[in-house]
């Protein structure tokens, strides 16, 4: 007994599970920490709780059945994801689709961005003790998930995308409501800025908080916003672009503070970013089929083929090793949110347990998309 | 560098190496033995400079098992792929990337976890995805579940 009590004051390493059902994780994700008092030593994730083998799935399905699998990845991206399976598949059978299917999926991408953005901006704020973030969030995400369901007739997962252009033409309000909501939101995001990023509370959670160096960043993979708040210049809309991202103007928002500040400012700024390429794009979508024509039974001839594109949180790629047959030999997606989360025990390491859970805001986490 | 001149480079790095093209790069089949000799020369090389592994892919090819390494120099913006292949499926093993590319521990812990590719100095070589008593792996092409509903309701 009197050993028991002795042992109680001494310092001693211990371990918590954090999750798979913790707020903060957004999703299925175990974060086994191990601590001494309130810092981290190290951490390991156990993924796997929301796996469902979509590649393995994809390996029996059609090129046209696999679009709508990989909504089911990054949910918050689905658009992006759809596209990249489609550049892919119209890349390795020579397909040029109008201008018309390039604009609209290039404000597609955009607007999905913007959406995503709005709820991690929301659920960041709540994870750091703000809840207004969350319904000034997921208010203003609602106007572009009502201009998604008009013309796509989904909200969240819209399956948009087919090889060859996209399943229907757009809504003739599309356009009206598109700028509409681009107006509502410049009156709101100053707001959020206010409201959070002037915050002194979440300004000393967030500066200096969470370092992940450039070299890092590249090793571990980290892109999107987060690694280019690491100075790593990953943006694929910049290095290859893709539909009518060679069009429009935009800068690459870099920032080299490598900490959760960076990160948070990088997204803050891409709200603008995004809304720039939609504006220089809505007025002028080009007529045209907004679907080229293609085979019943779509197969791809014997390869290897690689398609990347920015989805909201990172670098996404699609690899595909085709046999020549009309479904894939094997089909990989190259998540960006598992690499994101390979970085995070680098990351944590020397931090406050309560700091770990505003670094893993700021890396923006997806579960599905790690798990797939 | 160009395409030719790193179809070149991997010449004489590795005599064994066979270089073909495709759409988006030049993809370098390596010897299982010399892969990570190769890859690290192409990290180091200065005019070379591979710093960005985006992506790691195990393929089934049948009967061989292989590993697809996507390869990127974020600063001199050249591409290259580089695939490996065993042909021991009982105990496929291959060399870990790990010290090179961070990146690398999770995605190879998934291509153990889907294929049952073990990778050599990997620093924890556990399953990712699925559970620890999962039998099998199920992207191999000669994979089938022992316990499929249909089997459990009869």
């Amino acid at each position: 007994m009197t050993n028991t009590i002795a042992n109680i004051d001494k310092e001693e390493d211990y371990f918590l599970n954090l999750g798979p059902q913790h707020p903060s994780t957004h999703g299925v994700l175990r974060l086994l920490v191990n601590l001494r008092g309130e810092v981290v030593k190290d951490l390991k994730p156990y993924c796997g709780y929301i796996h469902r083998g979509i590649e393995k799935m994809c390996e029996r399905n059609t090129y046209p059945q696999i679009i709508h699998l990989t909504d089911r990845l990054d949910y918050l991206s689905a658009h992006q994801n759809n596209e990249a399976v489609c550049l892919l598949v119209e890349k390795a059978l020579g397909v040029e689709v109008s201008d018309r299917v390039k604009y609209i999926r290039t404000i597609m991408s955009e607007l999905s961005r913007i959406a995503s953005h709005l709820l991690w901006w929301s659920a960041f704020g709540m994870d750091l003790g703000a809840l207004t973030t969350f319904f000034y969030g997921l208010r203003d995400r609602e106007h572009i998930l009502d201009i998604f369901e008009e013309t796509t007739g989904g909200r969240l997962l819209q399956s948009y995308n087919c090889p060859g252009g996209v399943m229907y033409d757009i809504h003739p309000n599309f356009q009206k409501r598109v700028k509409e909501c681009l107006v509502h939101l410049k009156k709101k995001l100053p707001e959020y800025d206010k409201l959070l990023t002037g915050n002194v509370i979440f300004k000393n959670r967030a500066i200096g908080v969470g370092l992940l160096s450039k070299e890092d960043a590249i090793s571990f993979g980290v892109t999107g916003p987060s690694g280019r708040g690491s100075g790593f210049s990953c943006d694929i809309r910049k290095l290859e672009p893709y539909s009518a991202y060679d069009k429009v103007q935009f800068d690459e928002i870099i920032r080299t503070e490598c900490d959760s500040m960076a990160r948070y400012k990088n997204r803050i700024d891409e709200f603008y970013q995004s809304m720039s390429i939609i504006e220089q794009l809505i007025d002028n979508i080009p007529d045209g089929d907004y679907q080229t024509k293609m085979k019943p039974i779509i197969k791809l001839p014997e390869g290897q083929y690689y398609q990347r594109v920015e989805s909201s949180r990172g670098e996404f790629g699609v690899f595909v090793e085709s046999r020549g047959e009309k479904n894939p030999y094997r089909i990989k997606f190259r998540s960006p949110n598992l690499a994101n989360l390979s970085a995070l025990d680098h990351m944590v390491r020397g931090q406050k347990i309560a700091d770990l859970i505003a670094i893993m805001g700021s890396l923006d986490l997806v579960i599905p998309d790690i798990d797939r | 560098m160009t395409n030719e001149e790193l179809k070149q480079r991997i010449a004489q790095l590795c005599a064994d190496a066979v270089c073909t093209d495709t759409q988006d790069y030049v993809l370098a089949e390596i010897p299982a033995n010399s892969l990570f000799a190769v890859a690290k020369q192409l990290q180091e090389q200065p005019d070379t400079q591979f710093d960005y592994l985006y992506s790691l892919t195990g393929v089934d090819y049948n009967p061989e098992l292989g590993v697809v390494y996507h390869l990127e120099s974020t600063t001199l913006h050249h591409k290259i792929t580089l695939v490996a292949k065993t042909a021991d499926r009982e105990n496929a093993r291959l060399d870990s990337v790990c010290e090179l590319w961070k990146t690398a521990e999770l995605q190879e812990r998934e291509v153990y976890d889907l294929l049952g590719i073990t990778f050599n100095n990997h620093p924890d070589m556990r399953r990712l995805l699925l559970d620890e008593e999962w039998h099998g792996h199920p992207l191999r092409k000669d994979y089938s579940n022992p316990q499929l509903i249909v089997d459990l309701i009869k």
